[in-house]
């Protein structure tokens, strides 16, 4: 038991540390090592995902399932802390020493470069997903859609997702 | 307090644009370019940036008090509503499934893959300018979610390579 809390604590410190340009940028490393400790399937980990998404809150949060479902509510708090910790801590940190890193050259050129790999490791999420659960051509077509609505509407997601649903039951 | 509110309504991820609602347009705590260079730094420091924009404005507010507060407050809702829906889910995982509710979860997940890619899409329009980013981003993308190459890796390649491609790109 004190062995999975650990394991669970060490996890999700060392992921959240890695976590750049957001939580999603961790999630195919997440996945693989969740289903290889066996706590989960692949299947289970997109169910609690959607509903982290259909629920308030970062989508990150989802770790607590995690957490939960390995070893109960000692490892829902376990991952809470591990996964979120680390990273507040450290931004905490950051926000006191910023007034003096402002405006110096070496700031603007590490922000620039962090760009595009933020947003490639953004993609790469969705990409991990996709394969790991096989959504078939429905599934696919409903992501594709949503993507299209999202990035060229301002439609609040909630209504987009509440659609996504409704057509996957309708057309299962 | 303000927090708690934003905690609860912030569904689907897209946090930071809430609290910016929030902070900068209705209470006036920060000025847009503050709150703007917070969005940077926090997508450069690893974590999820919703929650990093909370604790760097409470930091700024009112030192580590405020980070804690910040923090919790965000967190204190979706963390019981999600461990609660989370406890239903696994509960009734069989019964879920029979119902056809499992489709309706896999419409939510795949809508959800839709949001990832719509903010990729976003950022892309935004952040992305010129062949090389764009390559970089693509690259990352595909390393990490298609080929399952470890992050930490990946990352350990690409940093330097586009740092080498934004300076060179300033320079030029």
């Amino acid at each position: 038991m004190i062995a999975t809390l650990i394991h669970i604590f060490l996890l999700f410190a060392g992921l959240s540390l890695l976590a750049f340009g957001g939580g999603n940028a961790i999630i195919p490393q997440m996945l693989a090592a969740i289903v290889a400790h066996g706590w989960m399937t692949g299947q289970e980990f997109l169910d609690i995902f959607a509903i982290s998404r259909a629920t308030p809150g970062p989508g990150t949060l989802f770790v607590i399932l995690v957490g939960f479902q390995a070893a109960g509510m000692a490892g829902a708090m376990v991952a809470f802390i591990g996964m979120f910790a680390p990273p507040g801590i450290l931004i905490h940190v950051m926000a006191r020493f910023w007034h003096g890193a402002r405006g110096s050259a070496w700031y603007g050129l590490v922000e620039a470069a962090l760009g595009p790999i933020g947003i490639g490791l953004t993609f790469a999420s969705a990409l991990a997903l996709v394969q790991a659960t096989e959504p078939g051509w429905l599934g696919l077509a409903i992501s594709a859609a949503a993507a299209c609505v999202l990035a060229f509407t301002e439609t609040h997601p909630g209504w987009v997702m509440l659609a996504g649903a409704g057509v996957m039951f309708a057309g299962s | 307090m303000l927090f708690l509110r934003i905690g609860a309504v912030s569904f689907g991820g897209g946090m930071s644009a809430w609290i910016r609602r929030e902070v900068v347009l209705k209470q006036g705590w920060l000025e847009d370019r503050q709150f703007l260079a917070g969005l940077a730094l926090c997508q450069i420091t690893p974590g999820a940036n919703g929650v990093n924009i909370a604790i760097f404005t409470g930091s700024l507010l009112r030192g580590g008090l405020g980070a804690c507060a910040a923090f919790f407050g965000l967190m204190a809702i979706p963390f019981v509503v999600l461990l609660v829906a989370g406890g239903v889910y696994f509960a009734n995982q069989a019964a879920i499934r029979n119902a056809g509710l499992g489709a309706a979860l896999a419409g939510v997940a795949a809508a959800a893959i839709g949001l990832m890619m719509a903010n990729g899409m976003r950022l892309s329009r935004r952040n992305l300018k010129g062949v090389a980013p764009a390559l970089i981003t693509l690259a990352t993308a595909l390393a990490i979610g298609w080929f399952r190459f470890p992050l930490l890796q990946v990352l350990a390649a690409m940093v330097p390579v586009s740092l080498a491609v934004t300076w060179w790109g300033r320079r030029a």
